[in-house]
């Protein structure tokens, strides 16, 4: 058949006019956005049965009470538990996405021994019986070679059973090295030893006080329990109470404070003591609770003048004054210690003199004021039974040193355990334990740490995640995490009552993972003897029972035990003398012109658990910018340096050097800058790894030679455009 | 007769029962700490996904986004302030929110029963108009399929769909909380949702306790004892902390902030510089 134009042209033009007219191209067009959006992997959860379980966050130290909403036996939210007297509802954002930690890709997901070199990432899943094993034989061989004092334990801020057991197998076992994170617990020590001379902890009646003045407390950066801190400052506003936030650099807390006092860098003491000064010279002073207060004042009047104080801290000479008025006649004022989340110790001097001034405004165990009480002591186990070798191993000096120096303020001085270990001294450390800690990303100096551990031969860690610590080990024994077990959660955290929650099981365990008080408790029964004996519980739930006797019963009821009638330990403060040191930041001032200091921020995670995907997702583009971190700076400085907003810069300090991007914030010190704890994670996964520095690469500890901690709130550093 | 009369009856009973109801917000900016944990609560109640870069902030879903804003004066005298912004719920004039009136699939309404703006993803087929129409930025588009770790869509909820690549979405006020509480009220005999039983993700988890959330037609409701709005005034509030976003646009919008700060209420709209804050000229529609 010959087709001509004509009929060609009929036939397309009919045929697309008909199709047209047909549903044909609707009906396409509307299967292409079905098809094209239903696509199988696009997830569908399914439905079920929902119900509440009340339980205990123990991410950070707060304690608060939270309800997780179950589907079946899917955990979909957290939410904060309502009634309870910690939160009372609210929630942080850490403890909202914590189903992110129990169902995420960074969980060890079985024990584990190393097969490649350390760090290398190969792994070999063994069973926990062999876990066990390779550990106990490990520890009995160093043992029996006499060289018990030799391993090490180094356990996370929190307090109750779990760490308890690992003190106490390293008790049994004869080794006085078990040792802890830094944390605001940690840093409080030397506050009760040093300048109330007692054992104890602070308690900050803060919904009570009626002036607060916070020299540098990151009251809502995550300083004490959060949550409560939050609704405080809530309660504060709506009473209209002045909260002075005394701060180099505008941090939340100082935004939403009634007045920012901008100072110098690590002059708080300067202004803290200046403050006394004019009170006690206006004679608005309340208490004579301190000891030598004749001697301490005189020498105070003449060598802290308003103009001379002004004249160290930046701070005119009217504000300090006025400050000391405010403080001075307000009924029930209090005086926070401890910068941004409070876990880096501070100088004695600092202490001292905070203290000095709550004790001079009469606050100590008054309504409203600062409290020294006693640590919560329901944990009360027979006496270890030590044999020859653990009496001898016990009777070895501490690796760290601490309790030994002519001070003693602290129980433990984790930053020294790089510098002793590099350096070979006091002795060669063979055996690592790690539980709920990640040392090499947290402490200080985290080059010098990494390298100290990668002379220890063996190293466990029984951490629940692919953290830096766990990828330096030699064996993986992970632990459940919060959601998954039973576990007690002593809240100190600035609380003045005492305070225990319970953490229960709100879905079984997700992978083939041991509670770690467990753990513990088998590792000691297959080592045998008295090791054995000073474990006499069957499992860890017999031992948390008997431990919390009369308490277990309202625990597993209202998941918290509380105590209002609270010991106080001591009332009468001794503050340090006058000439105590300063500590200054390391460096040195003409080749590093610049101060670095670092700070807290509520949104990322700085301890042994990291920041969640969700977390890092709220995180501002001036903080992380792809693989970036900034550094905030003075657009002042920046002009002075030629660095502009986003600009690449190298920062160095003594202590190393980063690439790192410029963003300009008029909200600090000209010649100071800042960078946020946290960040430069080397392991988890994509969503928390190689984003921004970890400032504890740059950064070292300071001690102070007054109490032996790490006092470190800076150092020195320079910029240059890259 | 009596019929008519008993069903006119009826009629009028179920409007009493049913009241025209226009839920919003009262953010409290200066008790808001900027902590983030109202971004958090509404992921994980909404399923939002998330991925390994989130700093190209365009597009980056958060439906409910906390700013910072600042007074630009210079060390030390300057301030900052943060401010909670999720969908601002506009009602503009009898309904016409500029995102409803621009969809060409009716992916978005504006509800009479609720003044919830909604958004029907299997609807949306992409166009994003309604971003383009969106003077709050507060919607959002998929460029990538959502994925979520392995293990990690455990803790999906089945309330909330899982959005797919080439839709638009936004925050809901999370209504799928108040057809539960609906349900639950209809359950028990109740006639209407109370207060405490429809509260959003946001609201509930501020741990500052800065977001009051309710009806702001109901005159028991905290939110409209806070906000006092004055229907005869376009629903501008009678309280003198009280401010809402580029008010002058005539978006109506039901989320208003307060701040004792000038420079804060200033910050929410394009003043000239001789019109003074709070006072602007009246939308024209």
């Amino acid at each position: 058949m010959k087709v001509d134009r004509r009929s060609f042209l009929s036939f397309v033009i009919g045929g697309a006019a008909g199709t047209a007219l047909s549903p044909l191209p609707w009906k396409l067009m509307d299967d292409s956005s079905i098809w094209s959006q239903m696509w199988p992997w696009t997830p569908v959860p399914p439905d079920g049965e929902v119900i509440y379980e009340d339980t205990t966050c123990s991410l950070c130290p707060g304690g608060c009470g939270i309800s997780v909403r179950k589907v079946d036996n899917r955990a979909i939210k957290i939410e904060g538990k309502k009634g309870h007297p910690i939160n009372d509802g609210g929630i942080c954002l850490l403890g909202l996405s914590g189903l992110q930690l129990l169902y995420g890709p960074t969980r060890i997901k079985s024990p584990m021994k190393r097969m490649g070199e350390r760090g290398e990432g190969k792994w070999q899943k063994i069973s926990w019986k062999e876990a066990a094993t390779i550990l106990s034989e490990k520890l009995g061989e160093i043992r029996n070679k006499g060289e018990a004092h030799t391993v090490a334990a180094i356990s996370g801020a929190g307090g109750g059973t779990v760490p308890a057991l690992l003190q106490r197998l390293l008790t049994a076992y004869g080794s006085p090295n078990f040792m802890r994170m830094p944390s605001q617990s940690s840093a409080e020590e030397p506050v009760l030893k040093g300048v109330f001379d007692e054992e104890g902890r602070l308690g900050y009646d803060l919904e009570n006080a009626d002036y607060i003045l916070s020299f540098g407390s990151g009251i809502l950066d995550g300083w004490g329990s959060p949550v409560r801190m939050f609704r405080a400052n809530s309660q504060w506003k709506d009473n209209k109470v002045p909260v002075i936030q005394i701060e180099t650099r505008l941090s939340n807390s100082a935004a939403q404070s009634s007045r920012w006092v901008a100072i110098n860098p690590g002059t708080e003491a300067d202004l803290a003591l200046g403050i006394a000064a004019v009170m006690i010279s206006k004679k608005m002073v309340r208490s004579g609770n301190i000891s030598g207060f004749r001697g301490w004042k005189r020498e105070l009047l003449a060598g802290y003048p308003a103009e001379k104080v002004s004249e160290t801290t930046g701070v005119p000479v009217d504000v300090i004054v006025e400050l000391a008025k405010g403080f001075g006649s307000a009924k029930r004022p209090l005086a926070l210690y401890g910068r941004g989340k409070g876990v880096t110790a501070g100088s004695l001097r600092e202490i001292s003199a905070i203290t000095a001034l709550n004790a001079l405004s009469g606050n100590i165990n008054e309504e409203g004021g600062l409290w020294a009480v006693s640590q919560a002591d329901y944990i009360r186990w027979p006496k270890v039974d030590t044999d020859k070798i653990a009496s001898a191993g016990l009777s070895q000096p501490r690796y760290d040193g601490a309790g030994e120096d002519s001070s003693g303020l602290a129980q433990s001085l984790i930053h020294r355990i790089a510098g002793n270990i590099n350096g070979e001294e006091p002795y060669q450390l063979q055996a690592l334990l790690v539980a709920g800690a990640n040392p090499c990303h947290d402490l200080p100096d985290s080059q010098g740490v990494n390298a100290a551990l990668s002379k220890i031969p063996f190293i466990v860690s029984f951490s629940s995640f692919n953290d830096e610590t766990a990828a330096m080990a030699d064996l993986l024994m992970p632990d459940h995490v919060y959601l998954e077990k039973y576990e007690d959660v002593p809240v100190c955290a600035g609380l003045v009552k005492q305070v225990v929650g319970l953490s229960k099981p709100v879905v079984s365990p997700q992978f083939n993972t041991h509670h770690l008080g467990e753990t513990l408790i088998t590792t000691a029964k297959m080592m045998g003897d008295t090791i054995a004996g000073a474990f006499p519980w069957e499992d860890y739930e017999t031992c948390l029972k008997e431990t919390l006797g009369n308490k277990w019963d309202s625990l597993m009821e209202t998941g918290v035990w509380e105590d209002s009638d609270v010991n106080t330990v001591a009332k009468k403060v001794k503050p340090a003398p006058l000439d105590t040191k300063i500590v200054t930041a390391e460096g040195d001032v003409n080749s590093f012109p610049l101060l670095l200091v670092p700070y807290d921020t509520i949104r990322i995670s700085s301890s042994y658990i990291g920041s969640t995907p969700f977390m890092v997702k709220t995180v501002a583009d001036t903080i992380i910018k792809g693989k970036d971190g900034f550094v905030e700076i003075n657009p002042q400085t920046a002009e002075a340096n030629g660095l502009k907003e986003g600009t690449i810069a190298t920062l160095t300090t003594p202590r190393g050097g980063a690439r790192v991007r410029i963003h300009l914030v008029h909200g600090i010190q000209p010649g100071v800058i800042a960078m946020v704890r946290g960040l430069g994670h080397t392991a988890y996964d994509g969503y928390l790894a190689d984003k921004g520095v970890n400032i504890n690469d740059l950064i070292g500890p300071v001690e102070d030679p007054s109490s032996g901690l790490d006092a470190a709130w800076g150092i020195r550093a320079k910029l240059d455009k890259a | 007769m009596k019929e008519q009369q008993h069903e006119a009856h009826v009629k009028g009973e179920q409007k009493q029962d049913r009241p025209v109801m226009r839920f919003g917000m009262a953010i409290d900016l200066d008790k808001c700490t900027g902590c983030g944990s109202c971004m958090v609560a509404c992921m994980s109640e909404n399923n939002v996904s998330f991925r390994e870069d989130e700093s190209n902030k365009q597009d980056s879903i958060t439906w409910i986004r906390v700013y910072e804003l600042t007074n630009g004066k210079s060390y030390p005298d300057t301030e900052v302030c943060y401010l909670p912004r999720p969908c601002q719920h506009c009602e503009g004039h009898d309904g016409h929110s500029p995102c409803v009136s621009v969809c060409p699939a009716t992916a978005t309404d504006y509800s009479r029963e609720t003044g919830i703006v909604s958004q029907i993803y299997t609807r949306c087929f992409g166009c994003r108009y309604c971003m383009a129409a969106c003077p709050y930025h507060a919607r959002y588009f998929n460029w990538w399929d959502p994925i979520w770790p392995e293990g990690m869509e455990k803790y999906l909820s089945p309330n909330v769909s899982p959005r797919m690549r080439g839709v638009v979405e936004k925050c809901s006020f999370c209504f799928h909380r108040y057809q539960s509480a609906k349900d639950k009220a209809y359950l028990n005999g109740e006639k209407r949702v109370a207060e405490e039983a429809y509260q959003t993700a946001c609201t509930q988890a501020c741990p500052a306790g800065a977001i009051v959330f309710g009806d702001l037609n109901n005159p028991e409701h905290k939110v409209h004892k806070i906000v006092q709005p004055d229907p005869h005034n376009g629903n501008k509030s009678k309280n003198p902390r009280a401010f809402r976003l580029l008010e002058r646009l005539g978006t109506n919008t039901k989320v208003y902030y307060m701040s004792d700060r000038e420079w804060v209420r200033r910050a929410g709209d394009n003043y000239l510089a001789h019109e003074e804050t709070g006072k602007i000229s009246k939308p024209h529609h």
